[in-house]
């Protein structure tokens, strides 16, 4: 045991410095594309193209990382995806059901699949890996089955708006020209917000004991992500606004961090992914958790699968295809442990968006889809390499 | 009699740590030579210096053996002049056959086609030496822990072993195992073969030990010579500590109120083996304030019956009663186990017992999250506060209740666990072999907490295979064998003899 005092920066930077690690990552390659597209990696009009074609990924990869830090992986989420966007197209263009029918609907199917798989995997101990697979193939013919083989659509305005609407601008014409006056404002209350429940959250723990967290990496991680905030709004708001869909992502990731740091049910899961065992002997219901995390993973993914579809405005055999890879990867770039008990939000997010900026960067630049696997392979495996060394090393 | 090896000077340095500091080890041929001190002391360390483990270059010293001066550059340049360790963790792969194990990396081969006959015969062989009766094709993972242990011994003599090195060989073993591994150890010795013991259990250490060298914050102490019988444990354990223990179990007077928890004609199966009763009808009780010791041999049962009261964590077809403070209790599950005051302290606290990878604050709050949550959300200074607490209170020796359990030191993670279940605030707990590896200054601790346990009033049943132990804590004890309770005997009453008597009674 080191006798280094833990309240020095040093100690602190070096317990966590993969959580800043990530970002300093996707900052030099956000970055590093800015440079080599000359400007359009951060275009108004391209941020707000990262931002809908990466939501699936984001949205799926929360409730990846929960299914991970319990130990397990779900396989099926590309096809559930192709496969609730199926069910969607269904219900709205040939049944003629409305869309806010067709969403819980839609939703509580995607919960079901998820509970199912769940069921054997927790209930029956039959290992995830092949849970999944099995649910990826039969999705991925259900799929087939239900669109006939051909693409359905397209869709009714209201159901595209949840992937390519934008927040509407309830301050339209404050301001002369082109700007998004609400959405900047929400930018900037959040900005606001976010440091004033860090401290409160700070001055909370300083009741009961020392705070962890220096207060200069406080400062300066909210300075940090207070301007990255602003700006990205700011380039937003001079396009169209906030897309709708980057608004269920903030609901989603804000619900989810809450959920892992600060709630019993969050811990549990870490404890489960940790040790079983342990868990299990401390009173957790450890089987009903696991349950859990599959049926909200399969709810997750049928929210993309809806996203997705309504972008496409169709509904493609296709749909979905090989998004499982996509989403777990994000997951392990984000610093999650493959043996489970390990990983963030937060950093499951990160490793999405450093996924969705490189396929977005390498796109533009001209990157053939045959090197940008192959790039994208090597990120995964690197980022993969510094965790096992920082591990290897403390 | 002459040197087989002489380890001159060592030094060992870590990043910040001097974990040797000029050790020097001399080991005549054909002696069992025991290394005693206490956890962190220094031995382990010493032992992988000088089988290559930390190779030349990395270590100062000499290490002469055998009539030279020695340069292990790895493991298998020991093993060639016939230095074999066998680790505490045994380095057995269960899924292959014992001969398959024996002769893994140093297989009968020709060409690199194995030649089985020739490797199943020799495997007999050695077997016979080392007393071990089992078919050569059986796997690993179907023999209990003793006979692996004889099968890691078998191997070693497969490599014509010269200096044998045990580290903690019976540490996991029972009474009647470690008796016959050592009976092997003097066998060894009347043909010739060196063995270095490292051991925590001093009586085993005084029956078969020549000379006994002390380690204690990385230096050789002392080495004490056995012959004459002028060695107590009492010297022993003042070297190991640095200070006179004239008392091995802290002094208590025990208060003992009205019954607190009854278990009644208690029946559980294998979970595997239908036919096959594992607790037999059993009845105990325990009062507020007493120590109940359950004695017995591995198998007998004892974790079975623990395991099977919380939370029917282990078995089939329960059957029986629980009573605490005269009322029936519902103990189905875990959580209600717990809910109904119930706590269990696991003997395999790493894989049972703790999330290793997680900080002593969320270990120690796992199992009563509620009480540091409102409506489901943690508040995490009220957390802080909680661990912080019990660090002082119990004593965990960290710099942070921040800092993740797997870098504590035995002792302290066992504190970690009974911390968590305190915080459960449970009436009763059962302690399952609560200071196995744990060495003799943190156990004091841990005796001490258990103690003061009592005198708040709670009921605790100790299960221990430390016979010694029982005897030194506990107020009543029962003794099991075969899923049956065999007798109970008051703690002024008991002695060893009677317990063993007890257990091999039909």
């Amino acid at each position: 045991m080191t006798e280094h005092s833990t309240k020095s920066v040093g100690y602190y930077l070096r317990t966590h410095v993969r959580e800043y690690g990530m970002v300093v990552a996707l900052v030099v390659i956000l970055g590093f594309f800015q440079v080599l597209t000359d400007g359009v990696m951060l275009k108004p009009v391209n941020l707000t193209n990262l931002f809908l074609q990466n939501s699936y990924i984001i949205i799926m990869a929360v409730g990846m990382l929960l299914v991970i830090v319990g130990g397990h992986i779900d396989l099926s989420v590309g096809s559930v995806v192709g496969f609730v966007g199926a069910l969607a197209a269904v219900m709205i263009v040939q049944w003629d059901m409305p869309v806010v029918v067709t969403i819980p609907v839609c939703l509580v199917v995607g919960a079901i699949i998820g509970a199912i798989q769940g069921y054997w995997v927790a209930y029956w101990r039959i290992p995830a890996f092949i849970v999944t697979l099995a649910g990826m193939l039969v999705f991925k013919g259900l799929t087939l089955a239900l669109l006939g083989g051909a693409s359905v659509g397209p869709f009714p305005d209201s159901f595209q708006g949840m992937s390519s609407g934008f927040l509407p601008d309830f301050f339209a014409g404050v301001i002369e020209g082109r700007f998004n006056l609400f959405s900047m404002v929400l930018g900037l209350a959040i900005t606001i917000i976010l440091p004033v429940l860090g401290l409160r959250q700070r001055a909370k723990q300083a009741k009961f004991a020392d705070v962890e967290e220096p207060m200069v990496f406080f400062i300066a991680k909210h300075a940090v992500a207070g301007a990255a905030i602003l700006f990205v709004t700011y380039l937003l708001s001079t396009y169209r606004g906030l897309p709708n869909v980057l608004i269920i992502m903030a609901l989603l990731i804000a619900i989810f961090t809450f959920v892992t740091n600060s709630t019993t049910l969050g811990r549990r899961i870490y404890a489960l992914g940790g040790n079983e065992k342990a868990a299990k002997l401390s009173g957790i219901n450890t089987k009903r958790l696991t349950f859990l995390t599959f049926a909200n993973m399969g709810m997750l993914a049928a929210l993309a699968g809806l996203v997705f579809a309504a972008r496409l405005n169709t509904a493609t055999p296709k749909a979905g295809l090989a998004f499982e890879l996509d989403v777990i990867a994000a997951v392990f770039i984000g610093g999650a442990s493959m043996s489970g008990g390990v990983g963030k939000v937060i950093g499951a997010v990160v490793g999405a968006l450093i996924m969705g900026v490189m396929n977005n960067g390498m796109s533009i630049i001209g990157v053939g889809i045959d090197w940008q696997q192959v790039i994208k392979g090597l990120v995964l495996l690197a980022a993969v390499i510094f965790d096992v060394y920082n591990k290897n090393k403390a | 009699m002459d040197t087989i090896l002489e380890m001159r000077s060592i030094t060992k340095t870590f990043p910040g740590v001097k974990a040797l500091d000029d050790v020097s080890l001399k080991v005549e041929r054909g002696e069992i030579h025991a290394l005693c001190g206490e956890n962190g002391a220094g031995k382990s360390t010493l032992m992988k210096v000088l089988s290559g483990v930390y190779p030349i270059g990395t270590y100062e010293g000499d290490i002469l053996y055998d009539g030279g001066v020695q340069q292990f550059k790895n493991i298998r340049d020991s093993e060639d002049r016939g230095i074999i360790i066998i680790h505490q963790e045994l380095a057995l792969v269960p899924l292959l056959s014992i001969a398959e194990n024996i002769f893994l990396g140093n297989e009968i081969s020709e060409n690199g086609v194995i030649n089985w006959p020739a490797t199943f015969a020799r495997t007999g062989e050695l077997l016979g030496k080392v007393g071990l009766r089992e078919n050569p094709a059986t796997l690993v993972t179907n023999i209990g822990v003793g006979k692996q242990q004889l099968v890691e011994i078998a191997k070693a003599l497969s490599k014509k072993v010269k200096l044998l090195i045990l580290d903690e060989p019976t540490a996991s073993l029972q009474e009647n195992d470690s008796q016959k591994l050592l009976d092997l150890l003097l066998e060894f010795k009347a043909q010739g073969i060196t063995s270095i013991l490292i051991s925590h259990k001093l009586n085993e250490i005084n029956r078969v030990a020549d000379r006994i060298t002390i380690i204690r914050d990385g230096k050789a102490i002392s080495t004490l010579d056995c012959h004459g019988g002028k060695v107590t444990e009492d010297d022993i354990v003042k070297d190991m500590v640095g200070r006179d223990m004239a008392h091995r179990y802290p002094e208590r007077t025990p208060k003992i109120g009205s019954k607190l928890m009854e278990v009644r004609n208690w029946t559980v199966t294998h979970p595997l083996h239908p036919e096959r009763q594992v607790v037999k009808n059993v009845n105990i009780n325990v009062a507020a304030g007493e120590v109940v010791g359950i004695a017995g041999l591995m198998g007998a049962g004892r974790t079975e019956l623990a395991m099977s009261i919380f939370g029917k964590s282990y078995g089939a077809d329960i059957k029986g009663d629980v009573t605490i403070k005269g009322q029936s209790v519902d103990v189905s599950t875990v959580e209600k186990a717990i809910a109904s005051g119930l706590a269990y302290v696991t003997e395999d606290r790493k894989e049972m017992g703790l999330v290793l990878d997680e900080s002593i604050t969320t270990n120690i709050t796992l199992a009563n999250l509620g009480g540091v949550a409102e409506h489901g959300v943690i508040n995490e200074g009220a957390e802080r506060s909680v661990a912080e607490e019990y660090r002082q209170k119990i004593n965990i020796r960290t710099p942070s209740v921040g800092q993740k359990v797997v870098n504590l030191s035995g002792g302290n993670q066992q504190k970690v666990v009974l911390s968590k279940w305190l915080f459960a605030g449970p009436e009763v707990l059962i302690l399952d072999e609560p200071t196995r590896g744990i060495d003799v200054g943190a156990k004091y601790e841990i005796y001490t907490i258990i103690n003061q346990l009592a005198a708040d009033g709670k009921g605790v049943i100790m299960i221990s295979s430390e016979m010694s132990e029982l005897l030194g804590m506990c107020d009543r004890i029962y003794v099991m064998n075969e899923g049956e309770i065999k007798g109970e005997l008051a703690a002024n009453d008991a002695s060893q003899e009677k317990i063993m008597r007890m257990i091999l009674k039909a």
